[in-house]
């Protein structure tokens, strides 16, 4: 693999979460009776005219946005001409020569631990158009069925350079977009119901050589796929090449079954689209003042939202990534930190990337669904800051919030009589008691075994139900035996 | 009664000297004597036409009829209608019953309360000049039974110029109201592109179709607009203007009018009886205050194989639907998915629509489309160009609307750039989008003479006001074909 570098560039549909379609009022909801939810204009009956929803426009507003692209002044649909049953009026209503997002980039996070780097991917454009039906090929006694639900669904299609070097780096892109088109508002990223797939160029080419000729993989809709099929497609490529044989473009399909990729179609049999401007759509102009009125409405991105967690809380380049993968987890942190104070940040976001989302994930829950609030979260880190309780005694409390047990932290250490016992004097005669009953574990301590010191910790701490300042019962235990 | 014009019509009506279902019966009969002959309505539904008639009665009884409430007009076959068969003259969607109401369908009928009296025939999809390719068989001249009424607005123009219809609305591509107004002595005006909607007009070329009225007069025309006209949401290329009363400027006197004259329009190409007709009525209008000032359109000789681009570019997209696939015709044997794509379209359209469809298909294509296509748009903006240059020197421009009269049927069908030809004084005008009139001027050999005006840029009420002073002063537009009463 050392001497072939990977090419791969992504373009992604995502279905924008408007509550009409794209050119018509028909409603975009999913998993409706087929044929249901298609009027007129979705059925291309005779005569019938497109109209372009706003809403759609304004997504891609929002997306140009928060990418940092050029939102096009004036943009141009044009029509994409092809037969397909679940393409009703013979041609879909796309954008082709002028689009409404032009360049942009986003950076991404790719793996973990040491190996971990940012790395930025530049994007073409991105562009508005409509989604074909559906053909349903079961259940209809050997014909196919036609559901036009789906016609006039609005997409946004972005499109990157081909930039990406690697499956991981693809897929790194990928969960970045997926989690930017979610945070802004614009798409629902439910990929299961294909309202966010990709499709991956990929070559393989010498390093420093050309671009070798592309094969484009259509329709991911996971990331396991995405990265499945792009490292089939890289190897079976690289085969190719070194047995002699050129590599054909061609659209490919990924098999998730078998882990394959087949040709679906070569360049010979592509289509002539014929693009030319719909004469039934004016060009679509965007005036700096609804620019300015949609940045106006944008939250804080995720990218923004990253560097203030590093740079206001001190937080790693790790952990502020981690916490800012949905709106949902950055909201509920912050909150967390509203409550716990600033100083305790970075407590607050062990609790919620680790703890939290332990349970969370035990019980197949989204954040959103934590019965434990952010407000009762940063009650417990205040009172682990301020010794009220131990890290071990919060784990009880956290586990007691999550059972409904009381409404705050503050509650539970009260209503339990968990608050921690940090009188030295107290402290003091637990002590004494547990030397004075553990004779032969004093002896061995004293005889050089670490692992007795440990032992009468133990003791003290039972003594005191657990409630013990742990850093005071090893102080006053040393000095004790010292002495 | 049935010579009466929309005004004579609208106050017998208001004075309950006849309902709307006797004025109604009294087409319909009409029709169902004569349009055997004539061929001028592909559907007729009495019944639904006279459950019209009656609603329109209910409304002139309740004193909420508007100024043509009760008037029975013609509605050519490309406007869908709901419940009515829509057909667009062809086979392609000879079995198609509109679930809904085109925009103009909607306010002339829901409205201004206008009865239906049917559907009127046309070239198939509208394209066609002279309604022979209609899949129902040719409209005749009224005129002359031997002769075509022109096209594609064929139907529309025989229904009323046999007064089977008061009036009759069409739509115009390249000529398609003006040019069978011309050879059918009727009174017809193609307005700005984007004053009437398109919805529901079954598409030919979305930047050139625009319907409008055809009648007998220029206030007929006027009093139907009216109910035409107005900003449709539902249409992306209409224009959100005030809306306004076309007649009313109707009787403004003409003195002052510059009359410009494009010598391109007075040049080879014209038949000699069509020009005497057209300069007898210059020095009409020359009688009425006006004057006359050459002007040149220079690029005029490139709009029809500009026109014959773009047009065919458009409709070979617009008419992809038609795919046998939701509803219309379907090949009854066919076998891969492609093969039932190739049979319905081969059996459903009719020869001069696969041409265009040909014809635009390859216009677009890779490695044609900036030769052709792109190129057929900067000759449509030197046209553009040309008018307005034109426009600073004259208010109103004229001459004639069709290069002959009437021709015979099936003279012209084996050729079709002859058949292009006849619409040479009339695609330019859509080209540039500008509103467009026909009416009538005289005869030659029997045969009625077109002259044609063309206004400035939402000059309808002014274009209808020159052409109604001339009507004041002529009684060419009064004139009947004779052996049909």
């Amino acid at each position: 693999m050392n001497q072939w570098e990977v090419v791969i560039g992504i373009e992604t549909h995502a279905q924008l979460s408007t509550v009409s379609k794209i050119f018509s009022g028909a409603p975009t909801a999913f998993g409706a009776e087929p044929n249901t939810q298609a009027c007129a204009v979705d059925l291309a009956l005779p005569g019938v005219l497109p109209v372009l929803n706003k809403k759609a426009v304004e997504c891609a507003i929002r997306f140009g946005l928060a990418i940092g692209a050029h939102v096009a002044p004036k943009s141009v649909f044009a029509r994409k001409n092809y037969f397909y049953p679940d393409l009703p009026k013979g041609y879909q209503i796309s954008q082709f020569e002028l689009p409404v997002v032009q360049g942009g980039a986003i950076t991404v996070q790719v793996g973990s631990g040491d190996k971990a780097y940012e790395k930025t991917v530049n994007l073409t454009r991105a562009h508005l158009e409509e989604d074909a039906g559906k053909s349903l090929h079961e259940d209809f006694h050997g014909k196919s069925g036609i559901d036009l639900n789906r016609a006039g669904t609005p997409l946004l299609e972005i499109v990157t350079e081909p930039d990406m070097r690697s499956s991981d780096e693809a897929v790194a892109y990928a969960k970045a977009l997926h989690a930017l088109v979610q945070w802004i508002g614009i798409c629902d990223g439910n990929m299961q119901e294909g309202s966010f797939r990709c499709d991956a160029n990929v070559s393989v080419r010498r390093p420093g050589a050309p671009f070798g000729t592309r094969r484009e993989i259509k329709n991911l809709n996971s990331f396991r796929f995405l990265k499945e099929a792009i490292d089939f497609e890289v190897q079976w490529q690289i085969n190719e090449i070194e047995e002699g044989r050129k590599i054909q473009q061609a659209t490919v399909l990924f098999d998730p079954d078998s882990g394959e990729t087949r040709t679906m179609r070569t360049k010979e049999d592509a289509h002539d689209y014929r693009y030319f401007p719909d004469p039934d759509l004016l060009p679509l102009v965007i005036a700096d003042d609804w620019i300015a009125r949609v940045r106006g409405e944008l939250p804080e991105l995720p990218a923004q939202k990253r560097e203030r967690f590093a740079g206001e809380l001190g937080l790693s380049a790790y952990d502020a990534a981690t916490l800012t993968a949905s709106q949902e987890i950055a909201g509920f942190f912050e909150s967390t930190v509203e409550v716990a104070g600033t100083a305790n940040a970075k407590p607050c976001a062990n609790w919620v990337m680790v703890d939290l989302a332990a349970r969370l994930n035990k019980e197949g829950r989204d954040i959103g669904q934590s019965p434990v609030s952010p407000a009762q979260l940063g009650g417990l880190v205040r009172r682990i800051a301020d010794n009220t309780i131990s890290n071990n005694i919060a784990k009880k409390v956290f586990e007691a919030l999550w059972n409904g047990e009381g409404a705050s932290a503050d509650e539970i250490i009260d209503k339990q009589g968990l608050k921690q016992i940090t009188d030295s004097g107290a402290i003091e005669a637990l002590v004494d008691e547990v030397i004075a009953a553990n004779a032969a574990n004093v002896a061995e301590y004293r005889a050089g075994k670490e692992k007795a010191f440990n032992a009468l910790v133990g003791q003290v701490m039972k003594a005191a139900k657990g409630k013990a300042n742990p850093q005071q019962v090893n102080e006053l235990l040393k000095k004790k035996l010292a002495g | 009664m049935i010579h009466n014009s929309l005004k004579q019509l609208s106050q017998a009506l208001a004075a309950k000297e006849i309902s709307s279902v006797e004025l109604t019966t009294l087409y319909l009969d009409r029709i169902a004597r004569l349009n055997p002959e004539i061929n001028a309505f592909v559907t007729v539904d009495r019944d639904k036409s006279l459950q019209m008639a009656q609603d329109a009665d209910a409304r002139l009884a309740a004193g909420t009829a508007g100024p043509l409430t009760g008037i029975p007009v013609a509605q050519k076959d490309i406007f869908c209608a709901e419940g009515w068969t829509t057909t667009c003259g062809s086979k392609m969607l000879a079995n198609f019953v509109s679930p809904y109401d085109a925009t103009v369908i909607r306010k002339m009928h829901a409205e201004a309360g206008l009865v239906s009296l049917g559907k009127t025939n046309m070239d198939e999809f509208a394209m066609g000049s002279s309604n022979e390719t209609s899949y129902f068989g040719p409209v005749k001249n009224p005129w002359d039974l031997s002769r075509v009424p022109g096209g594609s607005s064929g139907g529309s123009a025989a229904a009323v110029a046999a007064r089977l219809a008061p009036a009759a609305t069409g739509t115009d591509t390249g000529g398609s109201i003006r040019q069978p107004a011309a050879l059918c002595n009727l009174t017809g005006l193609k307005p700005t592109y984007g004053v009437v909607s398109r919805y529901g007009m079954i598409a030919f070329a979305s930047s050139l179709d625009q319907a409008g009225p055809m009648a007998a007069s220029a206030e007929d025309c006027a009093l139907l607009l009216n109910t035409m006209t107005g900003f449709d949401e539902r249409d992306s290329t209409s224009l959100d203007r005030p809306a306004e009363d076309y007649a009313r400027a109707l009787d403004q006197p003409l003195a002052g009018l510059r009359i410009g004259l494009p010598r391109e329009f007075f040049g080879e190409g014209c038949s000699a009886e069509v020009m005497a007709a057209v300069q007898a009525a210059i020095r009409e209008y020359e009688k009425l205050g006006a004057t006359t000032v050459e002007v040149s359109l220079p690029n005029s000789h490139l709009s029809v194989p500009a026109y014959y681009v773009i047009a065919p570019a458009e409709a070979s997209s617009n008419l992809s639907r038609f795919d046998g696939v939701r509803y219309g015709y379907r090949a009854p044997e066919y076998g891969s998915l492609d093969d039932m794509y190739a049979k319905t379209r081969a059996q459903g359209f009719g020869a001069e629509v696969k041409r265009r469809i040909l014809i635009g298909a390859y216009v677009l294509s890779h490695g044609y489309y900036d030769a052709y296509y792109l190129q057929a748009q900067r000759i449509r903006r030197l046209i553009a160009n040309d008018f307005a240059e034109a426009f600073k020197a004259c208010d109103v421009i004229l001459g004639p609307t069709s290069p002959s009269t009437a021709f015979k049927l099936g003279e012209k069908a084996a050729d079709p750039v002859q058949m292009y030809l006849s619409d040479i004084y009339t695609i330019a005008v859509n080209l540039a989008g500008l509103p467009g009139m026909s009416i009538p001027c005289g005869f030659a050999g029997g045969l009625p003479v077109g002259l044609q005006l063309v206004g400035n840029y939402f000059a309808e009420a002014q274009l209808l006001n020159v052409a109604h002073r001339y009507q004041l002063a002529t009684d060419w537009h009064q004139r009947r074909p004779a052996g049909l009463d």
